[in-house]
């Protein structure tokens, strides 16, 4: 209801007692105005009011969720459905065909709580009729100086579990507990290596590697999206159990104080079996060596085929034939100065036991013969420079790319200096060390059409690519020249009818720790390509300090050690990779040539 | 018409309340039986791969090779040699044509014999 501003009655009444009727018409406006303003900021606080409200609720409401989740104890979601990774755990670990090297188990790890124990005199006997490697006098010691928790066993087994259950004290709990199983024992032990558990608690524990592919592809391994899914080595299990028993009866049979044995795919350049004894159980892993003074070769865990870094001997000599034939300054059939003692500055370099090949020998004979002199004369053609980019193009002067933890810690041994007398001694092979690994990514590179590729652990799909180091042609004379060693040279015993072996041996001095060489301790190796006529395989054999003792004399040369092992191995696991032997018509010249064999350098 | 539509939104709202109060029951008790499930699921997992490994232990190559020369002498296997490969021309060839049956033998019996279930 609207108040007039000039109410009749009142102006008429100012009129006639002489006011001005426009001060009433002032006082009403006045009034009015003042009423409109009161509800207008009436109305404002209530907004106000309103809004602070709501404000208070909003961040109140989420004031007090993040107070519930920060004091509420961590739930996983459970609508969320997962798939493959409900249990999220280390991948395990197959051969090339799927077979398990390593898997999980379940089981359980065995704590205590002190305070809570009824009779912890009686609980020490009894764990220690369990356990015998735990002694009662300590445990009991440990459950009564006052602690609240001790830690007694890592894993038990159900039977030890179930023992200890019959205890039945309240004072001793389980934890479930994740553990690393190599259900094939040694088998490729130095591949796999091993593990550990990282950082433990009551609930889970990590379990890291420490060691061989379980250490250099932990990531991997512990990546709970790739958990399912297991990591597909190349080894195959089968060929590595051939391999590791031809070697381990090889090593037993020739004395020698270790072995080691790699074979390789040349085109994808997987590693089909890598053996490296004596071997461990990567079950119960071997503590490494504290003595300072011990070599490391004497552990068990020392894998000579990635870590041992050696002089590989003559092995080397066919780089320096194929690089001469590479850059045109011979052909297989070239002759050579192959006259023995040769005399460089104030160094002699002479033949095996004192021989003398000479005075002339085509490129084909030095290398079957294993002449030092002929390979000297050839390196000294080639030159220091265009031998050491040659070598390192073959990988010598770096660490293998191996997936194994150690392998990037095998560096070669590379003389400082390369005057010409080293560029002498490393054409065939000594005072520059290598290990075993190197040696056959280089004979793949050679059996492979000269391609340098990068060996593996890994399963490959499909042909891999690399650098181009030599032309096929120089490839083929040079597998050629190798298999010739074989059918005419120094690693006759090498022949295995139907698989058209194709090597080189190796002999060096082993190095004195106080500097100069052993007399009796030599390094044999065997470096082999099979078959010749096609390519497929290298297997490199290394025996350690070996003796063949079968006839009236001592013998220590590649050739009556490294030789007839490689052969066993390929005449075992040809087969077994579905390399059909070749017939060939046996010749009466090749059946007279087994029976005289040539052992030399 | 305007009370009509009050009492259809009450009623409209009691009926939702309901339809929420099932549906929060039905979704807890799915929940329930997937948490059931995955923990058997679990459990068949970690029982799978201890087979697994147990499959792997037991035929790992030492093993085989111990029970292949323990049993040798009715099985009598050998390590895999390079003799051993053959050539398509080692198969015999099937025969044209099969032989006549010449003596039918009755592999359904000879008459249908009732057994009690």
């Amino acid at each position: 209801m609207r108040t007039p501003l000039r109410p009749l009655a009142r102006i008429l009444q100012a009129r006639e007692d002489g006011l001005n009727p426009d001060s009433i018409e002032k006082e009403n406006l006045r009034l009015r105005h003042d009423a409109m303003r009161e509800k207008a900021r009436g109305r404002a606080e209530f907004r106000l009011l309103i809004l602070c409200a709501s404000f208070v609720l909003a961040f109140g409401a989420i004031g007090a969720r993040m107070g519930l989740m920060a004091a509420a104890v961590p739930m996983e979601p459970r609508t969320s459905a997962p798939g493959a990774e409900i249990i999220a755990q280390r991948a395990d670990i197959t051969d090339r065909n799927g077979r398990i090297l390593a898997t999980n188990m379940t089981t359980h790890a065995l704590y205590a709580h002190p305070k809570v124990m009824v009779d912890p005199k009686g609980v020490a006997a009894k764990l220690e009729a369990i356990f015998p490697d735990l002694k009662a006098s300590d445990l009991e010691r440990r459950f009564t100086d006052g602690r609240s928790f001790v830690w007694i066993r890592k894993v038990l087994s159900p039977e030890q579990m179930q023992s200890v259950h019959d205890i039945g004290d309240p004072g001793l709990l389980f934890g479930p507990r994740e553990m690393r199983l190599y259900p094939n024992g040694s088998l490729a032990a130095h591949v796999l290596g091993g593990t550990s558990f990282g950082a433990e608690g009551v609930h889970s524990a990590e379990v890291i590697g420490t060691a061989g592919v379980e250490k250099a592809l932990d990531a991997r391994l512990r990546d709970p999206a790739q958990g399912g899914k297991p990591l597909t080595l190349s080894i195959d299990l089968t060929i590595q159990s051939t391999v590791e028993e031809v070697l381990g009866a090889g090593m037993t049979m020739l004395n020698a104080k270790g072995a080691a044995a790699i074979l390789m795919d040349v085109r994808t350049g997987e590693i089909v079996a890598l053996a490296s004894l004596p071997t461990f159980d990567p079950n119960d892993r071997p503590n490494p060596l504290v003595d300072k003074n011990a070599e490391p070769g004497d552990s068990p865990l020392f894998n000579r085929a990635v870590q041992g870094v050696y002089e590989l001997g003559s092995t080397f000599k066919i780089f320096a034939a194929a690089q001469a034939m590479e850059l045109g300054l011979l052909t297989p059939d070239s002759m050579v100065d192959a006259n023995a003692p040769m005399r460089w500055g104030r160094h002699l370099i002479k033949e095996f036991e004192g021989k003398n090949y000479g005075p002339l020998l085509s490129v084909s004979d030095v290398i079957a013969k294993s002449s030092n002199v002929g390979t000297a004369h050839i390196a000294l053609m080639i030159g220091p420079l265009r031998q050491q980019a040659f070598l390192k193009s073959l990988g010598f002067f770096d660490p293998t790319p191996l997936e194994l933890i150690e392998a990037p810690g095998a560096r070669p041994l590379i003389p400082k200096k390369w005057p010409e007398i080293v560029t002498i001694t490393t054409s065939y092979g000594h005072g520059m060390s290598a290990s075993p690994m190197h040696l056959a990514a280089a004979y793949a590179a050679i059996a492979n059409g000269g391609v340098m590729i990068k060996p593996t652990l890994l399963k490959r799909e499909g042909p891999t690519t690399g650098v181009r180091v030599m032309s096929e042609k120089t490839a083929f004379e040079a597998v050629k020249m190798l298999r010739r060693v074989v059918t005419e040279g120094t690693a006759s015993l090498g022949e295995v009818p139907g698989y058209e072996v194709a090597g080189k041996t190796g002999t060096a001095d082993k190095p004195k720790r106080s500097g100069g060489y052993y007399d009796d301790k030599v390094i044999n190796t065997f470096a082999s390509v099979f078959p010749a006529s096609n390519p497929q395989y290298v297997l490199i054999v290394t025996l350690d300090e070996p003796t063949d003792t079968t006839m009236s004399e001592e013998r220590r040369t590649a050739g009556w050690t490294a030789v007839p092992v490689a052969a066993e191995i390929i005449r075992r696991v040809a087969p077994l990779m579905g390399l059909r032997p070749k017939v060939e018509a046996l010749s009466l010249e090749a059946a007279a040539l087994d029976a005289v064999t040539a052992a030399s350098n | 018409m305007r009370p009509v539509l009050y009492v259809l939104s009450f009623l409209a709202l009691i009926a939702l309340g309901f339809w929420a109060y099932r549906e929060n029951y039905t979704t807890q008790a799915a929940l329930k039986e997937v948490q059931t499930l995955q923990r058997q699921i679990v459990g068949l997992r970690e029982a799978l791969a201890l087979q697994r490994a147990e499959w792997a232990y037991l035929n790992r190559p030492d093993r085989l090779r111990e029970l292949a020369t323990a049993n040798f002498d009715r099985l009598g296997l050998l390590p895999m040699e390079p003799g051993q490969f053959g050539t398509p021309n080692q198969i015999a060839y099937p025969r044209s044509a099969f032989p006549d049956i010449e003596m039918p033998v009755d592999i359904q019996g000879e008459q249908t014999v009732e057994e009690g279930l």
